[in-house]
């Protein structure tokens, strides 16, 4: 384990005038794998926002919503991911006349979510399922260091998602996950945190939690 | 490899359900034909500029334009440019109205809709022109007789498109008129007011149009001082034209509409002109459009039928055929020209492009394009370039891409992107072209048909489209062959509109909102949380 990733102090933030996050304190070291949790409407995907805002320049994300462009072709909904670090003009001619080296590139990574003969297909005419893993190969293509993502497997099934996850911690050493499924958050972080009402109501390694002590989380709210 | 890992893909490689049925043509298809055909038309299109300096003149309109003349200009043509537009306006959509009740049943009515309005407001009153004189009977039913047929049709489109779950609870029994009343006029209304505001908005411009016919309205002293080259007269007229257009909501009120109709009634100009028009309605109707060689004559000789063919023969060879491939031609490069130009212009008006700066003044640069009519910019550029396609190609899209662009600046800014979307150059290829490119074929191809009716009108100011040859008909008082020109015209304008619908539906982008005055509709957009780490 090596220095501070991510470093959240005392951070809050507000909707409308509405409090949805406060008095959060987190660090995530690099290589650490993070599983935030807690019920729909606990802050998740705004504490998600507010890391992203903190070192976009070092993360791959995935957002919530696939955010794929429907009318484009699961290529180029991949080739995005990188859309920053490459020359304006070769972008556009990408749009039109892909390159070779960014085609067998892309095709490789869509190969790792079990998507490669979808390389062609419109992103609009996939399943749910089948975008949220394109959603997740855009990521994985961004390449950056940190990958941050926002429930990335809720559209698959246990088996599916594990591979994903399984995949996605290969090739990236520093993970935050939001996730639903208990299980697939033991099996695959090291580190659990849980949200209610905004704030951090836990924070510990997996090792010593299991199902039954995560569940007091899920319980409908007295 | 992750297939290793997931079964249920490994178990058929044809677990991958991938829908095979491609849809007919794709959007991409679709735009290169039309700009395919396009090119194809700027081979067969006179493009030169015959002016001697075009640039010197263009210094002179503008100079005059940045020096409004405020005091030059003429008060009663701006009271009759606004009394010719809303009895012409009301008294179109009041009948629109009545005609919507039942459009949706009544195929006569559709097709007498789809004919008023395939006749734009000039044609009809060159037209009117013959029984009524110049005067205010023509600029009103001329502006009216459209509007019945284009106000018909939406209405009827919003009643459609309404909620019924109040009409499906009335009590059994409710009279016809009640239940429209209760359970449809309360959800309608909010877009009929809408709709017909921007009508009004039409309206005005037309008003400017029917002034180069000799109309007193402004556009009479536009053209005027246009042609004189008096520029600071003509730009004030313009201000003055804009300001109207752009208070429209402050004097077109619930409380003002009595006054501003009875006040309109009032202040119409005297007659010009024909006096007897019983006798010149029933000399132009008996006799004046019917085709010469039939005056008089015994339909069933087979020697009129042949002297008919005769006399039509040459009409459709020398002037119809020919016409009509001008406007096509023109048309065609028009309304591609307008989609390149509104794909350039929207970034103007959208947020993430302009900035909280720059898209007020896009705003107004595209509001202001978009209030001028194109009748009067295609004038404009015929004095600076001398007579060819030319200046009909660029009033007709700067004036249409002003309109498309405008709209497609608001939807691109209801677009959810996501919180690591790239910017500039990129956000625009990537995600918002892609993203707004069905929207943007909708806008286009409704503008379509416009734009072919436009391209006939044009010919009035010299390019040999349908215009050219109805209005040399009816200045030799041929007005049996203006007729047959002006439904040739008709004919191309219901058939480009039956063409656009069905591309529309077979690009699945009939159900996109194509009418300029809707409010953009939100959509199911993702909040984008302004999160402020404290």
């Amino acid at each position: 384990m090596s220095g501070p990733a991510i470093t959240l102090a005392n951070a809050s933030a507000a909707y409308d005038g509405r409090t949805v996050l406060r008095g959060i304190d987190l660090t995530i070291r690099t290589g650490e794998r993070v599983a935030l949790m807690g019920r729909s409407g606990a802050g998740k995907s705004t504490l998600i926002g507010l890391i992203h805002g903190q070192a976009a320049e070092r993360i791959a994300l995935v957002p919530q919503a696939s955010a794929l462009v429907r009318t484009l072709s699961v290529f180029h909904n991949v080739y995005m991911g990188r859309l920053d670090r490459n020359p304006t003009l070769h972008n556009l001619r990408n749009l039109v006349w892909p390159a070779a080296a960014d085609w067998t590139e892309v095709g490789r990574v869509l190969g790792r979510v079990g998507l490669a003969d979808a390389i062609r297909a419109k992103a609009g005419a996939l399943s749910g399922g089948q975008q949220q893993r394109v959603s997740v190969a855009r990521a994985l293509y961004n390449g950056r260091p940190i990958l941050v993502a926002d429930e990335p497997v809720s559209a698959l099934d246990r088996a599916q998602g594990a591979a994903i996850l399984a995949e996605m911690a290969r090739t990236h050493e520093t993970l935050v996950l939001a996730l639903h499924d208990v299980a697939l958050a033991l099996a695959h972080a090291g580190r659990i945190v849980v949200l209610d009402e905004g704030r951090i109501v836990l924070d510990a390694p997996s090792r010593g939690l299991d199902a039954a002590a995560l569940a007091p989380f899920y319980e409908p709210a007295a | 490899m992750i297939a290793g890992r997931a079964p249920a893909e490994r178990a058929s490689p044809r677990a991958l359900a991938l829908p095979k049925r491609r849809p007919a043509p794709g959007y991409a298809a679709v735009s290169r034909w039309f700009v395919a055909l396009a090119l194809a038309a700027l081979l067969a299109a006179d493009l030169h500029v015959s002016s001697l300096n075009p640039w010197g003149e263009l210094g002179r309109l503008l100079a005059g334009l940045a020096r409004p003349d405020l005091l030059s200009v003429a008060g009663w043509s701006i009271v009759y440019t606004v009394a010719f537009a809303v009895l012409g306006v009301g008294l179109g959509a009041g009948a629109g109205f009545l005609l919507a009740i039942p459009f949706a049943r009544s195929r006569l009515v559709r097709v007498l809709c789809a004919a008023l309005r395939a006749v734009h407001e000039l044609f009809w009153a060159l037209l009117l022109m013959q029984v009524f004189g110049l005067s205010a009977t023509t600029g009103i039913l001329a502006i009216a007789l459209p509007y019945a047929g284009i106000c018909a049709k939406v209405y009827s489109e919003i009643i459609e498109e309404a909620d019924l779950s109040a009409l499906r609870v009335l009590p059994a029994g409710t009279g016809a008129v009640s239940a429209f009343a209760y359970a449809r006029l309360p959800d309608v209304a909010a877009a009929f007011r809408h709709y017909t505001l921007y009508r009004l908005e039409c309206g005005m411009r037309s008003t400017l149009v029917l002034g180069f016919i000799g109309l007193p309205t402004m556009g009479f002293y536009l053209e005027s001082a246009f042609r004189q080259g008096r520029y600071a007269e003509a730009g004030a007229l313009l201000l003055v034209f804009y300001a109207l257009i752009g208070t429209r909501r402050l004097w077109v009120r619930a409380k003002t509409l009595p006054l501003l109709v009875l006040g309109s009634a009032l202040a119409l100009p005297p007659m010009i002109g024909a006096t007897d028009i019983g006798a010149s309605l029933s000399r132009f109707l008996g006799h004046d459009i019917f085709p010469g060689p039939l005056r008089g004559a015994p339909l069933s000789d087979p020697e009129t039928c042949a002297r008919t063919w005769a006399w039509l023969r040459p009409i459709l060879t020398d002037q119809v055929l020919p016409g009509a491939a001008n406007t096509l031609i023109l048309a065609q490069i028009a309304l591609v020209a307008t989609g390149l130009g509104a794909l350039m212009l929207f970034p103007l008006v959208s947020r993430r492009f302009a900035g909280p700066l720059g898209r007020p003044l896009g705003r107004v640069l595209l509001v202001a394009v978009r209030s001028t009519p194109e009748y009067m910019l295609a004038y404009v550029a015929l004095q600076l370039l001398g007579p060819s396609m030319l200046p009909a190609i660029l009033a007709l899209s700067i004036h249409n891409a002003g309109i498309i662009g405008f709209l497609m600046g608001r939807h691109a800014d209801l677009i959810p992107y996501r919180p690591d979307a790239p910017r500039g150059l990129n956000l625009y290829a990537y995600e918002t072209v892609p993203r707004l490119y069905g929207q943007f074929l909708a806008y286009l191809l409704y503008r379509w048909e416009i734009i072919l009716r436009e391209s006939a009108i044009l010919g009035i100011l010299g390019v040999a489209t349908l215009g050219y040859y109805v209005d040399a008909a009816i200045s030799e008082l041929r007005l049996d062959t203006a007729v047959v020109l002006i439904g040739a015209t008709a004919l191309m304008a219901v058939t480009v509109d039956a063409l656009s619908r069905l591309l529309r539906r077979s690009l699945r982008i009939n159900t996109l909102p194509t009418r300029l005055a809707e409010p953009v509709r939100h959509s199911a957009a993702v909040p984008d949380p302004r999160q402020r780490p404290a």
